[in-house]
């Protein structure tokens, strides 16, 4: 009986999976392309549209969600077997929760004028779709390593497209990139403004945000038919 | 023996055991930083009222004063130069600096009664001096803040600082902005026959530039009508509340 067990154990040792075996790596890269949780998924739209008018704030954005998710789906994963699935939303959102109030008030003590950047962004990672889609989805049913692959790659995912979107509206709304004047200013009319240039306003405003995805929907669905849903 | 987690009970004590344990975590996290926390925001309080009277980073005149040097750059310009208002008449206080704006205003809303106790940091930089008054008001989203120095007869904004909790970056939030908030400095509170008038925040001001000082009136931040109509409201009621100080000190 001992000689059984000893056995088995070793062949479970020899189909351990390696740490970015092929199907770990897809579970970070596939959500930066094909299974975008932005524009496949069309999740976390809200907080697309509510901080991409500057390119800092999606950067810093993205950054705390990657944090957030990473974690977050790590701590699901380990506490998958207990979670009761009466309350497991709601477990889901505590840890979601705590985890944000942990870092805004680490960020307040050490970091705090990172932190003042940061509050509103913070707030709103609470309301993030894409974060409670990833546990459910994902962390209930697999272990921490994968899981955690999964949140972040979800979580880049989700801030690749928030940077193109804040790039093109920054530029052309405001004419600046990370706040810098890039096309010139347009009161003294220097640069391209002084060609007749002007900034679209439009650009600035919530709306513009979801056309900017809508735009990249279109063009990631256009490049790659395989995407397009029949119906 | 496999755990049986649909029952109610286990919900009941799994639900209990986690409350405690989130709660004990957070309130654990929060008492210990609570100290760095509190340090941070005088230094920000400090930084903000420099930052007004125009003592910035000596790199960066952007930038506020380094967190470091904060707390002996307020002794050297603003020192025991703190005052309370109270119905016209001021106090000197070392506790001007720990009124909060917020809460006096709350009480007011409790007890209408109330004598509200207004903070007043007088600044003397280069022979000049600097009256420095808190400023609390409501934006889109959430509550928004700042301070304005004014010059010793009380008509027009030297230095201006505005801060807010929640509005929308690239919108309302731009009102932390040089570009904003340095349309304020020159312009004038009172109208020619000196009438107290605030400044307001318009939208069309043909006044990109803000080449007109008296005409009270910025040029309003694009996408952030409510946010700018916030800061109008903000300075007119906050300033408002020192007039008769500024009156009974003039007279």
């Amino acid at each position: 009986m001992a000689e059984v067990a000893e056995q088995e154990v070793v062949k479970v040792k020899e189909t351990k999976e390696p740490l970015f075996s092929k199907k770990n790596k897809k579970l970070l890269s596939d959500p930066l392309t094909d299974n975008n949780p932005i524009t496949i998924q069309v999740l976390g739209i809200c907080s697309a549209l509510a901080i991409t008018a500057q390119l800092k704030p999606s950067i810093v954005m993205s950054i705390s969600v990657i944090f957030v998710l990473g974690i977050g789906n790590v701590v699901i994963s380990l506490m998958r077997n207990i979670i009761p699935s009466k309350i497991r939303i709601i477990v889901q959102l505590i840890v979601v929760a705590t985890l944000v109030i942990i870092v805004d008030q680490v960020l307040q003590a050490f970091a705090y004028s990172l932190s003042k950047e940061l509050s509103v962004f913070i707030g709103l990672i609470i309301t993030n779709c894409i974060i409670m889609g990833r546990f459910e989805a994902f962390a209930l049913g697999n272990g921490p390593w994968k899981s955690f692959l999964d949140g972040v790659g979800n979580a880049a995912g989700y801030g690749v497209i928030l940077i193109i979107v804040a790039f093109f509206r920054e530029l052309l709304g405001a004419g600046t990139l990370f706040g810098i004047k890039v096309l010139g200013d347009p009161i003294e009319k220097t640069g391209l403004y002084a060609l007749g240039y002007e900034n679209n306003g439009f650009m600035v405003l919530a709306p513009m945000a979801l056309i900017t995805v809508g735009i990249l929907i279109w063009i990631q669905r256009s490049r790659n038919p395989a995407l397009i849903e029949e119906h | 023996m496999a755990l049986d987690t649909n029952k109610n009970s286990y919900t009941i004590i799994f639900a209990i055991a986690m409350v405690v344990a989130v709660g004990s975590l957070l309130a654990f996290t929060a008492s210990s930083l609570k100290s760095s926390i509190a340090a941070n925001k005088r230094t920000e309080k400090q930084q903000n009222i420099l930052f007004t009277m125009g003592i910035t980073d000596p790199e960066d005149p952007e930038a506020f004063v380094p967190a470091d040097q904060a707390e002996a750059l307020f002794q050297k310009y603003i020192g025991d130069e703190q005052y309370i208002v109270t119905n016209g008449e001021a106090k000197k206080s070392n506790e001007a600096f720990d009124i909060v704006v917020k809460k006096e205003g709350d009480r007011v809303k409790d007890d209408p009664n109330y004598l509200r106790k207004m903070p007043l940091f007088v600044g003397k930089k280069d022979g000049e001096e600097y009256y420095i008054v808190p400023l609390r008001g409501n934006g889109l989203w959430d509550a928004i803040w700042g301070y304005v120095a004014l010059d010793k007869n009380f008509t027009e904004i030297k230095g201006a600082y505005f801060d807010h909790k929640g509005e929308t970056p690239g919108l309302g939030a731009n009102i932390v902005e040089a570009y904003f908030r340095d349309d304020f400095i020159g312009e004038k509170i009172v109208d020619k026959a000196g009438n107290y008038m605030g400044v307001t925040v318009k939208k069309g001001n043909s006044d990109p530039k803000n080449d007109r000082k008296d005409d009270n009136a910025v040029d309003a931040l694009a996408g952030a009508t409510i946010t700018g109509d916030g800061v109008t409201a903000m300075i007119k009621n906050g300033v408002k509340m020192y007039q008769n100080y500024f009156k009974n000190l003039k007279s």
